[in-house]
């Protein structure tokens, strides 16, 4: 039997598909949540193996540190968090919830409807028309790094759009954190200054004491 | 045709092999020098039994765990548990793929180097995490959610100094990263960064003062408290692997990796793997030492440290070392 280079990136683009496919499936199909996030793990590292594959080394990379690293891992810490027994089964009957009549599924079909059609419009546009895709693609710098072509066209012509991405996170951070801070009172923080700007002569107060009357301490 | 395959295969696996045992044994060797330090700085004599002066103190303990017996507790979440130290294993020693012995002397000289190695540290904290949570118990979970709230902090830091180095550079490639040191090391012009690179790899290798996750006076050993025999030994194998990718990346990032310090005629007859091996062990007893002295951070000042300190000092310095190279022109071309 005859192997080339072709057939060996065949054979790891299918083997990589299928564990990406099958993990997206499993993410939904599996009872336990934490093993969903798990697998959904698997499914960023095997996407990310793909953009390898691709070329796009640079963007494996960002998706592995960004969705594996950051992402899923505060996934994670919720999932972990919440009362998992209790969570299994109740997903799709919705037994608790019946009096309220609100399944999840009607949504997860409307959006899964949209996305399909969504699909099919960019795909069919590409194939009936291909040169669509020749007039949005930019001009890419040939003969570098693809980490030198990203940056080249992401910090020249897309600038503004760039920055605006920047500012709409930094706006939702600000804003996750503003809706969740509760001051809390009566709560003793240590302060690095007061602490070390502390004197003999103000840290020690002698004080006369009454007989049978006591002393207040910590006011 | 395929034999060619078939040859590159077989070399490849031949070249796996001779980078993972030297790592391995290098893990082993850095174990009993972390102990003896330790015993030195407290006047004791630590390992001294075993083989000379100690040496084989790490192999006799780890053929103490080989002949112990691996107990699975019985309301654990069993598949998740047993991935825990092997993924822990796994992600210590891939990142060696990439790390620049000498100049042609590495086993994946790609593009994106330094990306690989933050993300494959990145990963390491789901060893953690799935080792808390699959033993099904408190000690383990608070020291699991601790241990991954401290990496992910510190990793914000650690990116940021990447990116001062890499602005010096002008490439992602580690061989390229060193080869850019040749006129100065980047300790000098980013000595803030490296102690900030180096507290911050402290934190992120779970070392003391930051060893929270194992806290054993509160935590038992934290994620690895239902853990025994084998297993147990490869949570520590992987640790101290990571510990010792830490002082690689610094030596590559900072000291310049293979290169000596001065091209002068008595120090380049040191073969330039024995430099980078000396770095490598300079800032490992620095580690060492740091255990040694200081005592262990409360978590409320690790967080404060890492989010309040850290990361605003060296985004003020990202923003000192680009306007400083292109006020003096000193940008790399590419």
């Amino acid at each position: 039997m005859l192997i080339d280079d072709r057939m060996i990136q065949g054979i790891f683009f299918y083997i990589f598909a299928l564990i990406a496919i099958v993990s997206a499936i499993m993410v939904t199909v599996s009872r336990n949540t934490v093993h969903s996030v798990f697998f959904l793990i698997l499914d960023f590292v095997s996407i990310s193996c793909l953009f390898i594959m691709s070329g796009a080394e640079f963007l494996g990379m960002i998706m592995l540190i960004v969705y594996v690293g950051a992402v899923a891992v505060l996934f994670l810490f919720v999932v972990m968090m919440l009362n998992v027994a209790q969570q299994e089964n109740e997903w799709f009957q919705s037994k608790k919830s019946k009096e309220q009549n609100s399944s999840h599924i009607p949504v997860g079909f409307l959006i899964s409807t949209i996305i399909f059609f969504e699909l099919i419009v960019v795909i069919g546009g590409w194939k009936l028309q291909p040169e669509i895709f020749s007039n949005l693609k930019p001009e890419v710098m040939l003969g570098t790094t693809n980490t030198h072509s990203i940056g080249s066209v992401l910090y020249t012509d897309y600038i503004h759009l760039f920055q605006i991405s920047g500012m709409i996170l930094l706006v939702s951070m600000i804003g996750a954190i503003v809706l969740t801070y509760k001051k809390r009172v009566g709560l003793k923080r240590q302060s690095y200054v007061r602490q070390i700007s502390r004197e003999k002569i103000s840290g020690v107060e002698i004080v006369n004491v009454d007989k049978n009357k006591g002393v207040k301490i910590d006011v | 045709m395929s034999l060619f395959y078939l040859e590159t295969l077989l070399i490849e696996t031949y070249k796996i092999i001779f980078l993972v045992l030297p790592v391995l044994t290098a893990v082993a060797l850095i174990v009993w020098l972390d102990r003896r330090v330790w015993a030195f700085v407290q006047k004791r004599r630590g390992p001294n039994v075993v083989g000379p002066f100690g040496l084989l103190q790490s192999l006799a303990d780890a053929l103490k765990y080989i002949f112990k017996e691996i107990i699975i507790p019985a309301t654990s979440n069993k598949i998740i548990f047993i991935l825990a130290p092997i993924v822990t294993m796994t992600l210590a020693l891939i990142a060696w793929a990439v790390i620049p012995f000498d100049e042609n002397l590495v086993l994946a000289d790609i593009n994106v180097g330094i990306l690989y190695l933050f993300a494959v540290s990145s990963l390491g904290v789901y060893g953690i995490i799935m080792g808390g949570w699959a033993s099904n118990s408190k000690y383990p979970f608070f020291g699991s959610i601790r241990s991954a709230a401290q990496m992910v902090s510190y990793e914000v830091s650690i990116g940021v100094i990447i990116i001062n180095v890499l602005l010096c550079v002008g490439s992602l490639n580690l061989t390229d990263i060193v080869l850019a040191q040749k006129d100065m090391w980047f300790i000098l012009p980013l000595f803030p960064m490296f102690v900030i690179f180096f507290i911050s790899a402290l934190a992120e290798t779970n070392r003391p003062p930051f060893d929270l996750p194992e806290a054993e006076a509160e935590l038992v050993a934290g994620y690895q408290t239902e853990y025994s025999g084998m297993m147990y030994a490869m949570f520590w194998l992987g640790e101290y692997a990571n510990i010792l990718l830490m002082c690689a990346l610094g030596s590559i990032l900072f000291l310049g990796g293979w290169l000596s310090p001065i091209d002068l005629y008595p120090l380049n007859l040191i073969p330039p793997v024995m430099w980078f091996i000396i770095k490598m062990l300079f800032l490992f007893i620095l580690f060492a030492l740091v255990k040694a002295i200081v005592p262990r951070y409360r978590y409320d000042q690790l967080m404060k440290l890492g989010w309040k300190m850290f990361l605003p000092f060296s985004l003020i310095y990202v923003v000192l070392t680009s306007s400083f190279l292109i006020y003096f022109d000193l940008l790399p071309k590419v």
